[in-house]
């Protein structure tokens, strides 16, 4: 059993056929790859999986259940997390703030008030930017002061701590220098070598090469190929991308 | 070029760490703005006792400390809506309704703790029209509390015929003109008032959510926070304070008076934000907004004292709130060059 199916999911937009029978498994432990040109239908399929769209046909399993979200709070709460091309962190916030965004643990001030427990905070903020070995200030500074990159690892640190099953990366490289490149793509592997299944969106092929285990091509809201990372070239990649393979494949 | 290239990422490397230490370091000791504003009213503070007799007086110091109460206690609860990005426009027109409104209450011979209950509800139920404003019909914060300053100005004139509510209990200007350990029984309000604001904004949940939501209104609802449950918090805040003020400037002033707080929604607004609020929201503090008050209830003091024309102040209070909020400016940028 997968950790997550998807099967023949179809939806459209208007006119517009932007999934047509998208099937796609995700193993515990894998980061899989989508790649695709703009509007082939990747952002369409990851806010199928993460709860943002509601499909028109088709079927989801998690863990072999079959799940329909309402809300990406529910998709959250079943374990899967998305980490946001924007990242999505409250600047004036510290970083355990951010982390613990929703969720914060709650004592009771003189056994009356409920407040938050912010030396819980600290400590587990601690322990835990530790374990996914990246240079982040934690305690009082707020997220405003940190690089691309150290915000990318607190959006990580935030869906590692909450016990994700799945954790989908929108380009999480998009807007980094290539030094914070190879530091999302090692957490992006710590993640998958913790028993999560990572789905991981993205553009360039060399990182996508590097950082995952299989990689799903889609071309116009179809999944053209998919292969191990092992058994394909940047060439293939890109015939398949711009639909050459599937011209060649008719005409013959 | 390439060499170029490698001095500027060595510079980076060598100087970023040595600006986020330095910017780390104004943090620990509260943020620049704040100190700024609080170091120019101690300097002034100096000045004045200097050159001035009157100024280091007890009846002086009382004085600014009755006029600061209630600017405080109008500005804290403005902090509020801005804090989540929104304004609060209509609070000095809600000051003198609710003074009239009590005031009106009282003359009808209602028992006090019921005349002050009646108008606090006044202020839950103004916010709450804010905050369904904003949040359900989607009217801009600007624009619907822009027409409560009309429209609750008009009412305060309804409520009391146009004139002044006189003739209220002796016990309530007996109260206003008390002090307790030689401090005024208005300031001791406004401490508590902003103890208890302080405490929900450091401590809680629903403080931290507005600082969420103010600093990015996206990430905290996908961080599953009730939206509008802060947005009415906030506004209810925000109306409420403006009701406590206009009881106790009414206790102050003996009358219920349709003209009270005029303008009064300005200073808070500019309170907060000399006291290091930012009016884009996710930025603010109560102990802030109340050196912010201090401030501009000192400036207006020592104009009194110095006998220098009411017009200059009104300048004088312009160019500073200018001038502060454009070194704040200049210090994020700063900050948001290292990322």
């Amino acid at each position: 059993m997968s950790l997550l199916e998807v099967r023949s999911l179809n939806k459209r937009f208007g006119a517009v056929e932007v999934l047509c029978g998208v099937d796609l498994t995700l193993e515990a432990g894998e980061v899989l790859a989508v790649v695709g040109d703009n509007g082939a239908g990747k952002s369409t399929l990851i806010k199928h999986i993460s709860g943002v769209h509601r499909r028109d046909s088709g079927e989801i399993t998690l863990d072999g259940q079959p799940v329909n979200f309402d809300s990406p709070k529910q998709a959250r709460r079943s374990g899967i997390e998305t980490v946001y091309q924007d990242l999505a962190l409250a600047d004036e916030l510290s970083v355990g703030a951010n982390i613990f965004l929703g969720r914060e643990p709650i004592r009771r001030w003189l056994g009356l008030l409920p407040v938050i427990d912010r030396r819980a905070i600290i400590q587990e903020t601690q322990r835990l930017i530790a374990s996914i070995e990246s240079h982040i200030p934690d305690g009082a500074s707020t997220v405003a002061g940190l690089s691309g990159g150290q915000r990318q690892a607190v959006a990580i640190a935030r869906a590692l701590y909450w016990d994700a099953k799945v954790v989908i990366l929108d380009e999480p490289t998009a807007a980094l220098a290539v030094m914070e490149r190879e530091n999302v793509i090692k957490l992006s592997r710590m993640l998958a070598s913790k028993g999560v299944g990572v789905i991981y969106i993205g553009h360039n092929l060399v990182e996508i090469l590097e950082v995952a285990d299989r990689i799903a091509v889609m071309y116009r809201g179809r999944i053209v190929h998919l292969t191990r990372s092992a058994d394909t070239t940047q060439e293939e990649l890109i015939k398949y991308m711009t639909g050459y393979s599937e011209r060649q494949g008719n005409a013959a | 070029m390439a060499t170029h290239d490698a001095n500027l990422s060595l510079e980076r490397t060598v100087k970023a760490p040595a600006a986020a230490t330095f910017s780390r370091h104004l943090k620990k000791w509260g943020l620049p703005v704040e100190t700024l504003v609080l170091g120019l009213t101690l300097a002034l503070w100096l000045v004045m006792s200097l050159t001035t007799p009157t100024f280091l007086t007890t009846n002086n110091l009382v004085n600014i400390l009755r006029q600061v109460s209630i600017d405080s206690i109008i500005a804290f609860g403005v902090l509020f809506p801005i804090l989540i990005r929104g304004i609060d426009l209509s609070v000095g027109s809600v000051v003198a309704l609710s003074g009239v409104v009590c005031a009106t209450l009282l003359t009808a011979g209602v028992p006090i703790p019921v005349a002050i209950a009646l108008t606090l509800l006044l202020g839950v139920a103004i916010g709450s029209i804010n905050a369904f404003s904003v949040y359900r019909l989607g009217i801009p914060a600007f624009i619907i509390t822009l027409a409560g300053l009309q429209a609750f100005r008009g009412g305060a004139f309804l409520v009391s015929d146009g004139t002044s509510v006189f003739g209220l209990p002796k016990s309530l200007a007996t109260f206003a003109r008390a002090e307790w350990l030689g401090l005024p029984s208005l300031f001791w309000s406004m401490l508590a008032i902003g103890l208890v604001l302080h405490f929900i904004l450091s401590r809680t949940r629903t403080g931290r959510y507005m600082v969420a939501m103010g600093s990015n209104h996206e990430s905290a609802r996908r961080a599953g926070i009730n939206i509008k449950r802060i947005v009415f918090f906030a506004y209810i805040i925000s109306s409420t304070a403006a009701c406590i003020a206009g009881m106790l400037l009414m206790a102050r002033m003996s009358i219920g008076s349709p003209t009270a707080g005029v303008a009064y929604e300005l200073n808070a607004i500019a309170a907060a934000v000399v006291g290091g609020a930012s009016l884009f929201g996710g930025r603010g503090s109560i102990l802030g907004t109340f050196i912010g008050a201090l401030l501009f209830a000192t400036i207006a003091n020592s104009a009194n004292l110095l006998g220098i024309d009411s017009f200059w102040q009104m300048v004088a209070t312009g160019v500073l709130i200018a001038a502060v909020v454009y070194v704040d400016n200049l210090h994020k940028r700063r900050q948001s060059g290292l990322k």
